[in-house]
């Protein structure tokens, strides 16, 4: 019996999952839409990004744990790669407030469990595995220590 | 053909003017029929987010490939797609797409499998069309669907498998990918997804000419002069070569096919859309490491 997902995870997979393919891009689309800007803080800190080199386009993630061990995640790719931001705005969205181990016991599959897969084909996909595997790795590694 | 030719100059010197228009002539021909256009790029969603008026899309992955083996989709499957793009067996195709035309050019290809006749590009592709500041729309694709008749795909002509390379050493090989994965530093593009090679380096005597070496800045093609002193003059191919070009999964080599077919005029150069992901992977084919291309090996 696995974990139930964590609430904002769960709406978004039953919201992609209660549409038809084509319009599950569409969705996609708008969360590449909302991708939020960077915090001024890391604006100008592009060397503090971590580049997914698994995503097709360029993609730069940057994860905060605070003192209430809630984790933040940061990101930012081009305009001409809308895939890629909704894949990161997903994440960014999907995450939003939740702890440490929240974020870490989210299963690695969560991407192919979206419906997105015949939507945008396997390949891309990985993407956006590749990007919840960095972000666990990076709170993984801010915990350690 | 069914509409006429862009008779810019800037075509003119290309052994296929025919193969390319320019973005005033799309302008000033949208609507005309006979003509579909067909947005085709490495993002899946990009489409989505504007696109030329009355553009239809065709995604490189979903679309092109077959979903379950690794070879293209069949004429049943070609005829379903393109009749569903409004796109009849006379109609003047004019694809463009992101990445100087990259995956444009594959969508080109792909076409030519199935022996479409009027197939074009647009030359320097989306961000010329943006650069210029031309519209875009959102619309939803919105295509009648027309009859297309089954055709079955000619690979022969323009698709080398592995086999076809093995017989091939002694004749040109141009391997189109980064120097970094051409010596064997890599096995994928900078930034691009692991697709899988357990052997990195490339096809013994092959020349290392990177496909963007063919585009301009603003994403058009080099003009006459500068794409023969790269391929002719560099890579040192001469009139009657037969050519075949590689690089990863095939889309790259796609854009050289484009260049040494349409624009320099070479024939029967073929694509070996298997490319590294394949000969990288396979049991008992040569591999040659480092920047050199190093000799024609003899037969196993």
């Amino acid at each position: 019996m696995s974990e139930p997902l964590p609430a904002a995870l769960q709406q978004i997979k039953d919201d992609f999952r209660d549409l038809e393919v084509r319009d599950r891009l569409q969705l996609l689309l708008e969360f590449s839409q909302e991708l939020p800007e960077l915090p001024e803080r890391y604006s100008e800190h592009p060397d503090l990004f971590e580049q997914v080199v698994e995503c097709q386009s360029p993609v730069f993630i940057f994860v905060e744990v605070d003192d209430s061990d809630i984790v933040h995640l940061y990101a930012t790719a081009p305009r001409e790669a809308p895939t890629t931001r909704g894949f990161a705005s997903i994440l960014a969205q999907g995450l939003a407030g939740l702890t440490v181990a929240e974020v870490l016991a989210v299963p690695d599959d969560y991407p192919s469990d979206l419906g997105l897969t015949e939507a945008v084909s396997p390949l891309r996909i990985r993407g956006m595995t590749a990007l919840l595997g960095r972000a666990k790795r990076q709170i993984r590694e801010k915990t350690a220590a | 053909m069914t509409v006429e030719n862009d008779p810019s100059p800037r075509f003119a010197g290309y052994a296929h003017p025919e193969r390319l228009v320019s973005t005033e002539w799309l302008q000033a021909h949208l609507g005309t029929d006979g003509l579909v256009v067909v947005e085709s790029d490495e993002d899946v969603l990009l489409y989505e987010t504007g696109h030329i008026p009355g553009a239809v899309k065709i995604d490189w992955h979903t679309d092109l490939n077959d979903p379950v083996e690794r070879d293209y989709i069949n004429g049943e499957q070609f005829a379903a797609l393109v009749g569903s793009k409004g796109i009849t067996r006379d109609t003047t195709v004019v694809i463009y797409g992101d990445k100087s035309n990259w995956w444009a050019s594959y969508a080109l290809w792909v076409f030519t499998l199935f022996g479409h006749t009027d197939v074009r590009l647009l030359d320097g592709g989306r961000a010329k069309w943006e650069a210029e500041g031309r519209e875009y729309t959102t619309d939803r694709e919105s295509a009648p669907t027309v009859e297309y008749p089954v055709v079955e795909r000619n690979d022969a002509p323009i698709r080398a498998y592995q086999s076809d390379v093995l017989d091939h050493f002694g004749s040109p090989l141009i391997d189109v990918r980064s120097p970094e994965e051409f010596s064997g530093e890599r096995t994928t593009a900078a930034a691009y997804p692991e697709e899988g090679a357990l052997r990195a380096g490339h096809i013994p005597s092959a020349k290392n000419v990177p496909w963007a070496e063919a585009a301009a800045d603003d994403g058009t093609f080099r003009p006459l002069d500068e794409l023969n002193a790269v391929y002719r003059d560099g890579a040192g191919l001469t009139d009657g070569d037969s050519v075949i070009a590689y690089c990863r999964i095939g889309e790259r080599s796609s854009h050289t096919w484009f260049v040494l077919t349409h624009l320099l005029g070479f024939e029967g150069v073929r694509n070996y859309d298997g490319s590294w992901t394949e000969w990288g992977s396979a049991v008992r084919v040569p591999i040659v490491k480092g920047s050199e291309p190093g000799a024609v090996p003899s037969r196993r």
